[in-house]
């Protein structure tokens, strides 16, 4: 399938609008090519695109229009449309507000803790999102035994997110290997928002 | 405005050299007079609400500058195909906001235009040793803005049908609140510098701030307060064109330092009726935060960053 929409001539946010219901509009794998006649529509459309997790790429076809190329795979597409708040049963949360699991022996909760990320790669689905605060910034930067699971789980749709006050205090800004640095509006939001909640 | 001759007046204690939020006019010792002009075309659908986040962007500017408002004069321009009650609904939401802040509304003018436009202008009084400018940030000095950013995005997706309604109310809330408040309790304070944060966004009044005082801001994300959906509408595209336009002026000079691209479009997100951002000594941070709180504002007050000497960028942003 492949399908190309006009936005010549409109303003921010509608060619956003109607890339986003064209999205909507493929059944199965195809190209949309959107034709925008600014800079701001060509950012705007191509965040849009990168957001849902669709390919794209864009270049200027002469003075003021420009094309954007978008390779929708519907699949992905519902993917986003299920994680919309308000939809279905809300995103699952999995909190990991420390980098040992349980109390008792510290040494055993590292391990417990690796497996259970491990583990969690075999859980389908995956958790929308995984908080790691406090201890829990351990887990996502340089040194961490999970790292490689952590990836696996952000390339199968989890989002990361690193609390960034703790990283500040731990001393590890600089050394985020996975996800992304929220703030606490961030991580107060994904919790207010969240289907369920798991704090292993 | 280059091409415009320049006026000299001694009494004239700020003009439009400096990139000030308003002019000051010094007519005793112990009196100046702040004046200031804003309008703008709507914003929120509804007319009323429109005519108070104008009229709190127009009173803002007295504030930033230290003042209290006393006079205000509505500036209209309507479209005669549009119900006039409309209009009154607008000047109704503009006036219960010059009554909030203690003025009084004492006249206008109105013209026939393409499309509503509304806004005021405000006189006000401040004692000119107090005068806030936007330039005398100090190394060391922290810097505090009094409310949510990302009204320029939330406002995007509200057009675009895609706004949440708790983040569609949350911005009004903060752009129709007045600054009142918050510069009751910063003039109590030894405020290095103060701005309000409108048209160039969060980074760009920085980028001013830090350019007239001749240091470097370093902002730090993880502490600034958002409105709620922001940054989730920001990763959607539902950026505004003048938060691209406010990146460009200032990109050679910043450094992203790896944050987020939706953090960078919060940074340069145009706010309508922003928050109160000032430049203060650190050891007056935790009395400013609690005086704050106290006050009772209704938006919420976040630590932005911190001014350094100046280093190879003017402002550095981190996560």
């Amino acid at each position: 399938m492949k399908k190309t929409i006009n936005c010549m001539g409109m303003a921010c946010p509608l060619p956003v609008v109607n890339a986003k219901k064209a999205f909507e509009e493929f059944t199965e794998t195809g190209t949309l090519i959107v034709q925008v006649d600014n800079e701001t529509a060509v950012n705007n459309v191509s965040k849009l695109a990168a957001r849902y997790g669709f390919a794209a790429s864009s270049r200027q076809t002469g003075d003021k229009a420009y094309e954007i190329e978008i390779e929708v795979t519907p699949e992905k597409a519902q993917q986003q449309e299920q994680a919309a708040p308000g939809c279905g049963g809300g995103p699952l949360v999995v909190v990991l507000s420390s980098n040992v699991m349980g109390t008792g022996d510290d040494k055993l909760g590292k391990a417990l803790m690796k497996s259970y990320i491990f583990a969690l790669t075999n859980v389908d689905p995956v958790p929308d999102t995984i908080l790691c605060y406090n201890g829990g910034a351990f887990l996502t930067t340089e040194g961490s035994d999970s790292l490689e699971d952590l990836q696996n789980l952000e390339a199968a749709g989890t989002k990361i997110i690193t609390c960034g006050t703790c990283l500040n205090f731990y001393g590890l800004t600089d050394k985020v290997k996975v996800g992304t640095v929220g703030n606490m509006y961030d991580i107060a939001d994904i919790l207010s928002h969240a289907g369920r909640i798991v704090r292993p | 405005m280059g091409k415009l001759p320049e006026f000299k007046d001694d009494n004239l204690l700020v003009g439009f050299n400096t990139n000030d939020d308003a002019a000051v006019y010094k007519v005793t010792d112990e009196i100046a007079m702040i004046q200031t002009v804003d309008f703008f075309t709507p914003i929120v659908d509804d007319p009323y609400q429109f005519g108070q986040i104008a009229a709190a962007n127009a009173l803002s500017d007295i504030y930033a500058m230290g003042g209290e408002p006393k006079t205000a004069l509505n500036i209209v321009g309507f479209p005669s195909c549009l119900d006039t009650s409309v209009l009154s609904d607008i000047m109704a939401g503009g006036a219960s906001k010059v009554q909030e802040a203690g003025a009084v509304l004492a006249g206008g003018h109105s013209i026939q235009s393409d499309e509503p436009v509304y806004g005021l202008s405000v006189s006000g009084f401040v004692h000119p040793d107090r005068i806030l400018r936007n330039t005398g940030a100090r190394p060391g000095d922290v810097l505090i803005l009094t409310k949510q950013l990302g009204s320029g995005i939330v406002s995007t997706a509200v057009k675009a049908e895609m706004a949440s309604r708790a983040s569609a109310e949350e911005a009004f809330g903060v752009m129709a609140s007045l600054n009142q408040k918050a510069k009751r309790v910063l003039e109590k304070y030894p405020v290095h510098a103060c701005t309000d944060v409108t048209g160039f966004g969060l980074a760009g009044h920085c980028y001013e701030m830090a350019c007239a005082s001749g240091v470097t801001i370093d902002l730090y994300m993880h502490g600034i307060a958002f409105i709620q959906d922001a940054p989730d509408y920001a990763d959607m595209g539902l950026v505004p064109a003048g938060a691209y336009r406010n990146r460009q002026y200032s990109e050679k000079e910043t450094d992203y330092g790896g944050v987020d691209e939706r953090y960078i479009d919060l940074m340069y997100d145009p706010q309508s009726s922003g928050g109160l951002l000032f430049s203060v000594d650190e050891s007056c941070a935790v009395d400013i935060m609690r005086d704050l709180r106290r006050a009772g504002l209704d938006t919420k007050v976040s630590i932005v960053g911190y001014a350094a000497a100046q280093g190879d960028s003017k402002i550095r942003f981190h996560a």
